[in-house]
C-alpha cells in the first residue's frame, strides 16, 4: 500500500479547487450537439436491445431465443439505470432544455422512485460522500462498511448481508430513502414516512405488474419462459449495479470522513473529499459504458453534472493534477477493487482488533494531522 | 386505430415508467402520444433577413386561429431552443399546414439556425396554439391589418383567412418595412389585391422611397382606408408602431385597436448596473450573489444554476419559479411583486433589492 494521502495547505487546497474548476469550465464550454447526439444513441440502442429482449422472449422456448432475449433484456435494463438514468437523473444533460433528458422529470425502469432518488443519491451521498453518519450509501443501512462504525452482534452476517442485498439490489435501493434502520431503531416513526412508502409500493406494483404479470401472459404459452428471462434480466441487473457500485467508495485506498472534520469545507476541501473518498475502475469502453461510466467514479464525484462520457476526457487531466498535489488516484480493474470490498465486508463482520492499524487508519493519520495544522 | 390501441392502458403498463412516446419516438417523432411536431416540408427564402419555413404538423395539433402564435423549439448545438413565431398561413389550413416566417437578427440564435440550417425532411416542435390576438368569430365588416416588419405573419395569416372564406366587406392592409427589399410578402399582397376589388394594399418604407413617407400618422390611415372610415383593426409590430395606430385611432375616436407587441428579448440591464442594489439569494442550491441588475433567469444561469426557461420573453411560462421573498420588477408590466411566495417569471423580473428564490 503506497502513502497517498498528504497534508495540504489551505492555500494549496485553494489552488486545487482552482484548476478542478477549470477542467470543469472546459468541458462545459465545449458542450454541444456531441453531446446529445451520444446520448440520445445510448437511449436508442437501450430502447432497441429491451424491445428486441422482450420480443425474443415470447419465443423462450427455444433456448437460443431465451438466453439471447434474456441477455438484451439484462443489458437494456443495465444501460436504463445508469448510464441514462443515473446520469440524465443528476442533471448532466439539463443544459440541453430538452424535456425529455430534464433531471427532474426523468424515471427509470427500476423500483426506486425518481424523486427519492434524486434526494437520496443526488442530494444526500453527492453532498456528504463519505462522511460517515451522514453518507447513507456506506453500508445501505444494513452492512457495516466503515471501523468508525461500531461492531454488533447483528454485522457477523456482514457478508451474508451483502450477499441478499446483491440479489435484490433494487428493492435496497427503493427502500434506501425511506433509512429504514431507523425506523427500525425507533428515531423515526413509520407513520411519517408513509407518504415514501406510498410512491414506492406505486413504483414496485407498476414494476412488478410489467415484468412478472403482463409480458409473462401476453406471451401465452411462453408464460414460464418470459417470467423465467424477465427474473433473470433483473437480477443480473442487480449483481451488475451492486458490483460496480459497491466499487466505487469501498476498494483499499478510498477513504472515509468525519462530520467534524467536514465542518465548514471550503470548494477545494470538497473536492480533495470526493477524490479521496472515490475509486475507479479500469476497462475499454464497452465497460465504462455498461458501468454508466461509474467507472470514472473520481471524475464523477468531483463533477456529478457533467455528462458522464466525458469523464473520460477529462481523466488523464485530473491524474495529473491529483499526482502534483501528491494525492492518491486510487484506481485499478475491477476483480482487484471488488475482491477488496469483498475483503473489506469481511473484516468488518468482526470487531476491531487492537494492534496494527488496517490501511485506512493508516491513511487517515496524516491526512488528520494536516487538517489539523491547517 | 392504430394511435388509439398504442396510447392504451396496457400499452402504457407494458412501457412503464417511459410511455409510448420514448420509445415510438426512435421510429419518428411524428407519431408522439401528446407532443405537438411538424416535419418541414418546404423552405424558401423571401428576403435576405428572413427565411419561410413550411410545416406539416402531427394530429397532436389543436387547431390555430390566425393571429395565434405557437413555440417554435428547434435543436441548435445540442440545445433545445423555443422562440413563439405568428404562422402566417390561412386557419382554414392549420391542420395540414402551417407556415412560418422568421425574421433573422444578428444575434438571433434560433433565426440565424433556421435561416442557414432549415431543410424539407427535418423535424421542429411545436406548441399549442397561444395568444389572444385573434379576430372575433363573427368577423367585422371593414377590417383594417397594420403590421411593422415581422409583424406581419399574424395579420398575414388573418388576411389570408379572410381571403379563404369570401370575406366581402373591405379590408385595409397597411404594412411597414425598412425597405423595398425588406418587404415580406410582396408579390403574394399584389395578387391579392388585383384579386379583390375590396383589398387595399399599402406600404411603407421607413429607409427607401414609398408611396407613404415617414412613421404611421392620419395620413396613413386614409390612404388605406378612405376619409370616414369605421371598422375593426389589428396591429402587430414594435411598441412604436403600436403607440402611433392607437393614439391615431383615438384622435379620430375610432374603437381601439386589437394589438399585438413585440419586444425584443430583455437582455440588457433594465436597471443601471450601478443602481442595482441587494442580494439575490437562490435557497434551494444554498447560493447567493449580488444583484448584477439583470433579469432573474440570467442572475441564475450567471450564478451557475440552470433554471427551466423558454422563450426568455415572458410568454412560455417555463421559467415560472417561486419568489420566496423580496420585490421584483416584471419588465413585460410594469408590475412590482412585493409578496412572499408568488410564482414569478424569471427571464423578465428583475429584482428590487435583496430577493431570496426557491432554486
Amino acid at each position: 500500500m503506497p502513502p497517498h494521502t498528504f497534508a495540504l495547505s489551505p492555500a494549496q487546497l485553494e489552488r486545487f479547487g482552482e484548476e478542478l474548476d477549470a477542467i470543469r469550465a472546459q468541458v462545459v464550454a465545449d458542450l454541444g450537439q456531441e453531446d446529445v447526439d451520444y446520448i440520445n444513441r445510448v437511449i436508442a440502442v437501450q430502447r432497441g436491445l429491451e424491445v428486441a429482449g422482450r420480443g425474443l422472449l415470447f419465443f423462450g422456448f427455444l433456448a437460443p431465443a431465451w438466453v439471447g432475449g434474456t441477455a438484451a433484456l439484462s443489458f437494456s435494463k443495465i444501460l436504463d439505470n445508469m448510464e441514462i438514468g443515473h446520469n440524465v437523473m443528476h442533471g448532466q444533460y439539463d443544459w440541453t432544455g430538452d424535456k425529455r433528458l430534464s433531471g427532474k422529470e426523468f424515471e427509470w425502469d427500476t423500483a426506486c422512485p425518481a424523486d427519492q432518488w434524486r434526494h437520496s443519491h443526488n442530494y444526500m451521498h453527492h453532498t456528504y460522500t463519505n462522511i460517515v453518519g451522514k453518507d447513507r450509501d456506506i453500508g445501505y443501512g444494513v452492512l457495516r462498511m466503515s471501523e468508525d462504525e461500531p461492531w454488533r452482534p447483528y454485522y457477523l452476517g456482514n457478508l451474508a448481508w451483502a450477499a441478499l442485498l446483491a440479489l435484490f439490489f433494487q428493492y435496497g435501493v427503493a427502500l434506501h430513502d425511506l433509512e429504514s434502520e431507523r425506523i427500525v431503531a425507533g428515531e423515526v416513526a413509520i407513520r411519517e414516512r408513509r407518504g415514501m412508502l406510498g410512491q414506492i409500493w406505486g413504483k414496485v406494483k407498476a414494476q412488478l405488474l410489467k415484468d412478472y404479470i403482463l409480458f409473462p401472459v401476453l406471451s401465452g404459452p411462453s408464460f414460464p419462459f418470459v417470467l423465467a428471462g424477465n427474473v433473470a434480466a433483473n437480477l443480473t441487473r442487480n449483481l451488475w449495479a451492486f458490483t460496480i457500485i459497491f466499487c466505487g467508495h469501498f476498494p483499499d485506498g478510498t477513504e472515509q470522513f468525519t462530520e467534524q472534520e467536514t465542518q465548514d469545507e471550503t470548494r477545494g476541501e470538497w473536492y480533495y473529499r470526493q477524490l479521496l473518498g472515490s475509486a475507479n475502475l479500469t476497462g475499454g469502453p464497452l465497460f465504462h459504458i455498461l458501468a454508466g461510466n461509474l467507472s470514472f467514479q473520481i471524475e464523477h464525484h468531483l463533477f456529478p453534472d457533467l455528462p458522464a462520457h466525458r469523464y473520460a476526457q477529462i481523466a488523464r487531466q485530473v491524474q495529473e493534477i491529483t499526482e502534483r498535489y501528491g494525492l492518491a488516484y486510487n484506481t485499478g480493474p475491477l476483480h482487484r477493487q471488488f475482491g477488496s470490498v469483498v475483503r473489506k465486508i469481511a473484516r468488518l463482520s468482526l470487531p476491531a482488533t487492537r494492534g496494527p492499524a488496517t490501511p485506512e487508519q493508516a491513511a487517515l493519520a496524516p491526512r488528520s494531522a494536516g487538517r489539523a495544522a491547517a | 386505430m392504430a394511435r388509439r390501441v398504442l396510447h392504451s392502458r396496457v400499452v402504457g403498463a407494458l412501457t412503464y415508467p417511459h410511455g409510448i412516446d420514448r420509445y415510438v419516438e426512435i421510429v419518428s417523432p411524428l407519431l408522439l402520444e401528446r407532443d405537438v411536431t411538424a416535419r418541414i416540408t418546404a423552405v424558401r427564402c423571401q428576403t435576405p433577413r428572413s427565411v419561410t419555413i413550411t410545416l406539416r404538423p402531427n394530429e397532436n395539433l389543436r387547431g390555430i386561429r390566425a393571429g395565434q402564435f405557437v413555440a417554435v423549439g428547434v435543436q441548435v448545438n445540442g440545445v433545445l431552443l423555443t422562440r413563439p413565431y405568428s404562422p402566417a398561413g390561412s386557419e382554414r389550413r392549420a391542420a395540414s399546414e402551417l407556415e412560418l416566417t422568421v425574421s433573422t437578427h444578428p444575434d438571433g440564435r434560433l433565426s440565424r439556425h433556421l435561416r442557414e440550417h432549415a431543410r424539407a425532411g427535418g423535424t421542429v416542435r411545436l406548441s399549442q396554439a397561444q395568444g389572444e390576438f385573434v379576430m372575433p368569430d363573427r368577423r367585422p365588416e371593414r377590417v383594417l391589418l397594420i403590421s411593422g416588419g415581422s409583424g406581419i405573419t399574424p395579420v398575414m395569416a388573418m388576411l389570408r383567412t379572410l381571403c379563404e372564406e369570401g370575406h366581402r366587406g373591405p379590408v385595409g392592409f397597411l404594412n411597414y418595412a425598412r425597405s423595398a427589399d425588406l418587404a415580406l410578402y410582396g408579390p403574394e399582397l399584389d395578387r391579392l389585391a388585383q384579386a379583390n376589388p375590396a383589398l387595399r394594399v399599402r406600404r411603407g418604407y421607413t429607409r427607401g422611397p414609398s408611396a407613404l413617407s415617414g412613421r404611421f400618422c392620419r395620413e396613413h390611415l386614409d390612404a388605406v382606408c378612405g376619409a370616414g372610415w369605421e371598422g375593426e383593426t389589428f396591429v402587430c409590430g414594435p411598441p412604436s408602431l403600436v403607440g402611433a395606430v392607437t393614439a391615431v385611432l383615438a384622435e379620430g375616436c375610432l374603437p381601439p385597436p386589437v394589438v399585438e407587441t413585440f419586444t425584443s428579448p430583455p437582455r440588457a440591464p433594465a436597471v443601471d448596473p450601478q443602481g442595482a442594489t441587494g442580494k439575490i439569494r437562490f435557497a434551494r442550491s444554498d447560493r447567493a450573489a449580488p444583484n448584477s441588475g439583470l433579469v432573474l433567469l440570467e442572475q441564475a444561469e450567471d450564478a451557475g444554476l440552470q433554471p427551466d426557461h423558454g422563450c426568455r420573453m415572458g410568454i412560455c411560462n417555463t421559467c415560472s419559479s417561486r419568489k420566496v421573498s423580496g420585490t421584483v420588477r416584471n419588465l413585460l408590466t410594469g408590475e412590482c411583486s412585493s409578496s412572499p411566495d408568488q410564482d414569478i417569471r424569471l427571464c423578465v423580473s428583475v429584482p428590487v433589492g435583496d430577493v431570496v428564490l426557491d432554486l
